[in-house]
């Protein structure tokens, strides 16, 4: 217990992001199925306004902020180290601080849902209920007076920091902790992306923590950045929000882009088709991601210039994204294709992102986007690629990697149940959002009526949805299932190309006995050029130094918390308390032995 | 009036399993706006149709010819290939260009302002409810925009309090009201009939129960409409029920946010005005059908109805509010 507590270890990190990020998505996927519970029928009783709209925010946020991310950190922690050829990450303690951090900003997020009484409100959920994109000025005091919006601002301004600590991380890890002879051309594409993804973050989060501490200056101390009665303008938090919220989209799907890309080559038995060209691709995506905020706001009618603008550069990151879908086919091409339930989930992703990146084309023209945006239809959008997308890509990478991981196989029979009921479900729930969208129905409304014609829509969205639940449920029995009677994995179940391969599995602590020398983009493989590289050492030849567990990063953490909670509860004390467990916790940290 | 159905429209239709009508639709428009951005959709949607074919097609192709098979010979080792690059770089590039130029040219057309002698119609958004007000006309009115056929409408848009957005898919698309902004929405409506519309931007508890309705009439009926509107409020005849609710009304709590033209004491402006709320079809953000049942339960338990509401409960007696109900039914 203690170990896991003070670890350090990148792989147990991984470990505890993996299982504390399938909480929350269980969490988050609870939430939608109120929703679709309560969609199901016009003129739905089963849970009041007020509720629904905490569930539909906390449901987003959930599943960006404390789902999605954190279980593409779970893979950057335990894969990329081994990736690249490394003993740890660059800052074993501060990834540590990381998962801590996440840990608690999410706790405290879903605290939200039973804290009322304690804050002496009337309800016993207060969740914040403003959207996950927080629109000012109903996030204002005036319009928003509970404590509500203060869980969601004050929450994701402590999980922006574990972001941000984990970001730095990454790109000095994957810059600066590479075995001998990889370049940057030679690293996993799995790698690439990640480093891509962590640049987006510790661009993109400060954005965000900006607008965040305008906000919360609005609401404690009564500034009026976004209030117009106060000669602001709530205009301005869009902006804001979406410079960070779309490098945020390509912060949530590069990763699952680099998974499928490790995933194709290995059960196709060929290298990856135009491996430059794909990387190339993802880091242009990044740079683009930049330049397209406005087309989440074309509704607000920023001019015929803006629209025309923000219109081009939306369709033209439509480009890269097609180069790696077509390079991916061509992975495939002439391969010999082996059909694991990881490839299943790939080819998933490269099938269902299709369907997400070709109707995002129908509201990148802003007059068409004039009748889709804040539709049914943009939740089926961001559906194919969020879950179609990013989560079948996860889901790819915890069949690739659990083996790995624990060292047993994940049952491939359950795997295929759950791939073909999650397949099946997810384009019921959500492809006939397209069509209640086109007829009528917007977002984030907790009741329609059944003149509208889309009950039959709508019953057909709440069974897929009720179906993509039983699959993770398939899911957690694989799991659960396989936990002991699971095939042993060995160093390399599926004859992969990549360095985490070449090790024990689970790995030892160190990872690997001597440090690999790379010679090539697919070490493991016999290709027309090289061989594969000679296996390393089963035992280390020389005593391998592994740094022991240190309590500083969570006791650092968990002064974060606390500051919230002084802020939600007006105690300034607390405030101080908060800051000195902070400071104390660096001062410790800093100074603590090396050598422990 | 459209000639025919669309194609699209068709097959949607088809899909949803049912025949309709679908009051809120976007794929049946009614405005020179609504079909500009119809006819974008549609060609849109048609090249969407051929890419997907295509590239789903190729990856079907892919994995069923290149599963593994006993005896099959090695993988190939094609890993790159510049020319191919190349093409479906430019392949997409050019799709897009067909794209973007029709896009932008609806962007500019619609973004005009309507002509000169266009009906100006200001429509404030209040949580939750809609405001029209006719400056030309002396009109005011709630949830409820009747416009005449034929005749350019400019739309002058804002809040009253947070961002909402005006959303009738019949005639067009959408266009957010911002407190403090003023958004414009110009369009001319081509066919005598009634839409249905409702706010989509995220406002708060009651989002889902601000809706709108709007009446596209024969310039005659909407000159009769807006005749009638510009009166001040009917007078109850003596001794009836609803002089009572008009004394009611006059000396309750209503007026604190309600006002009614020739009631003097009737100014307030926080809630809709009533003067003429009999000829309403519609109730309560136009989420309730105007008859007595439902203005019963709209008086004495608003919350309940329109969770959020700042009409509080009124839990007056039977006799006060069938008077309130008659006098408010009165006014025609």
């Amino acid at each position: 217990m203690k170990s896991w507590l003070t670890t350090t270890d990148h792989k147990r990190i991984g470990q505890l992001y993996f299982w504390t990020a399938l909480g929350f998505f269980l969490i988050g996927g609870l939430e939608a199925l109120v929703i679709r519970a309560q969609l199901a029928r016009p003129e739905g009783i089963g849970v009041s306004a007020e509720v629904y709209n905490q569930l539909f925010t906390m449901h987003g946020t959930t599943m960006v902020f404390l789902a999605l991310m954190p279980l593409s950190a779970a893979f950057f922690n335990y894969i990329i180290p081994l990736q690249i050829g490394a003993r740890d990450v660059a800052f074993p303690r501060l990834n540590a601080f990381s998962y801590w951090v996440f840990l608690l900003g999410g706790l405290f997020l879903n605290a939200s849902f039973v804290a009322g009484p304690l804050l002496g409100a009337g309800t016993l959920s207060v969740a914040p209920d403003a959207g996950w994109f927080g629109y000012a000025n109903l996030t204002s005091r005036q319009f928003s007076p509970g404590p509500n919006v203060d869980f969601w601002l004050l929450g994701l301004q402590i999980l922006g920091i574990a972001s941000l600590a984990a970001g730095f991380n990454f790109i000095v890890t994957i810059l600066n902790m590479r075995a001998p002879g990889m370049r940057l051309m030679r690293l996993p594409v799995f790698s690439w992306m990640t480093l891509v993804t962590q640049f987006l973050v510790i661009t993109a989060f400060p954005v965000i923590t900006v607008a965040l501490v305008l906000l919360m200056f609005d609401r404690f101390f009564g500034t009026h950045f976004f209030v117009p009665s106060g000669g602001g303008d709530p205009i301005l938090w869009q902006h804001l929000f979406w410079l960070f919220g779309h490098p945020e989209v390509y912060i949530l799907i590069l990763p699952a882009m680099g998974i499928v890309s490790e995933v194709l080559p290995t059960f196709s038995r060929k290298p990856l088709f135009g491996y430059t060209v794909v990387v190339y691709s993802g880091v242009l995506i990044g740079f683009m991601g930049w330049g397209v905020w406005s087309h989440h706001m074309f509704s607000v009618g920023l001019g015929p210039i803006a629209d025309s603008v923000f219109s081009a550069t939306t369709m033209l990151i439509a480009v890269p994204t097609g180069v790696k879908i077509f390079n991916w086919i061509g992975t495939m091409w002439g391969g010999q294709i082996r059909f694991t339930t990881a490839m299943l989930f790939a080819v998933g992703f490269i099938a269902m992102f299709i369907i997400g990146g070709l109707s995002g084309v129908t509201h990148a023209s802003p007059p068409a986007d004039l009748q889709q945006t804040d539709t049914y239809y943009v939740v089926a959008h961001i559906h194919y690629v969020l879950f179609g997308g990013t989560m079948l890509g996860l889901f790819s990478g915890m069949y690739y990697w659990w083996p790995k991981m624990t060292g047993r196989l994940l049952s491939e029979t359950l795997g295929k149940w759950h791939f073909w009921l999650t397949f099946v479900g997810m384009n019921l729930a959500f492809f006939p959002m397209h069509f209640s969208g086109l007829l009528g129905m917007p977002r984030r409304i907790y009741t329609y009526g059944a003149e509208l014609g889309v009950t039959r829509l709508n019953e057909i969205s709440t069974a897929g949805a009720f179906l993509i639940g039983i699959s993770v449920l398939v899911f957690l029995v694989n799991l659960w299932w396989t936990r002991k009677r699971g095939e042993p994995a060995g160093n390399d179940p599926w004859h992969g190309a990549t360095l985490e391969w070449a090790i024990p599995s689970p790995p030892p602590v160190y990872n690997f006995t001597v440090i690999p020398t790379v010679a090539n983009r697919l070490p493991l493989w016999q290709t027309e050029h090289h061989a594969p590289m000679a296996p390393l050492p089963a035992t280390p030849p020389a005593p391998i130094h592994v740094p022991g567990g240190s309590w500083w990063p969570m006791v650092t953490a968990v002064g974060l918390p606390l500051m919230a909670i002084a802020a939600l509860s007006h105690q300034l004390w607390l405030v101080f308390v908060g800051l000195a467990v902070v400071i104390a916790g660096i001062y410790l940290w800093a100074y603590e032995p090396f050598e422990v | 009036m459209r000639p025919t159905p669309r194609l699209l429209a068709a097959i949607l239709l088809a899909v949803a399993g049912c025949g309709g009508p679908f009051p809120q639709t976007t794929l049946a428009p009614r405005s020179d706006l609504g079909v500009a951005v119809d006819n974008l959709f549609t060609n849109i949607f048609w090249w969407a149709v051929v890419v997907f074919a295509i590239v789903e097609g190729l990856l079907l192709f892919v994995i069923i010819r290149y599963r593994q098979r006993t005896g099959g010979g090695p993988p190939s080792r094609l890993h790159g290939h510049t020319v191919l690059e190349i093409g479906w770089t430019l392949a997409p590039a050019l799709i897009l260009v067909f794209i973007a130029v029709p896009t932008m040219r609806t962007i500019f057309a619609t973004a005009a302002r309507a002509p000169e002698g266009a009906l100006r119609v200001e429509v404030v958004g209040h949580q939750w409810w809609w405001e029209f007000r006719y400056p030309e006309l002396g009109v005011v009115t709630a949830n409820e925009l009747h416009l005449p056929r034929g005749k350019p409408v400019q739309l002058e848009m804002t809040s009253a309090d947070v961002i909402h957005s005006f959303w009738a898919p019949g005639l067009g698309g959408k266009r957010d009201l911002t407190p403090g902004r003023v958004t414009r929405i110009a369009f001319t409506p081509d066919s005598i009939s009634e839409y249905a519309g409702q706010c989509a931007e995220f406002c708060g508890a009651s989002h889902a129960n601000m809706r709108l309705r709007v009446f596209v009439q024969s310039d005659s009926a909407f000159r009769a409409w807006a005749a009638r509107q510009v009166t001040a409020a009917a007078v109850p005849p003596r001794g009836s029920l609803a002089e009572r609710g008009q004394d009611l009304f006059a000396h309750g709590a209503c007026i604190a946010c309600h006002t009614i033209t020739g009631v003097p004491q009737a100014r307030g402006t926080v809630g809709p005005n009533l003067t003429h709320v009999g000829s309403r079809t519609m109730l309560a953000g136009a989420t309730l059908p105007n008859t007595e049942e439902w203005l019963r339960r709209w008086i004495t338990n608003a919350p309940y109805l329109k969770p959020g509401s700042l009409m509080p409960a009124m839990p007056l007696p039977d006799d006060q509010v069938a008077a309130l109900i008659a006098y408010l039914q009165s006014l025609k």
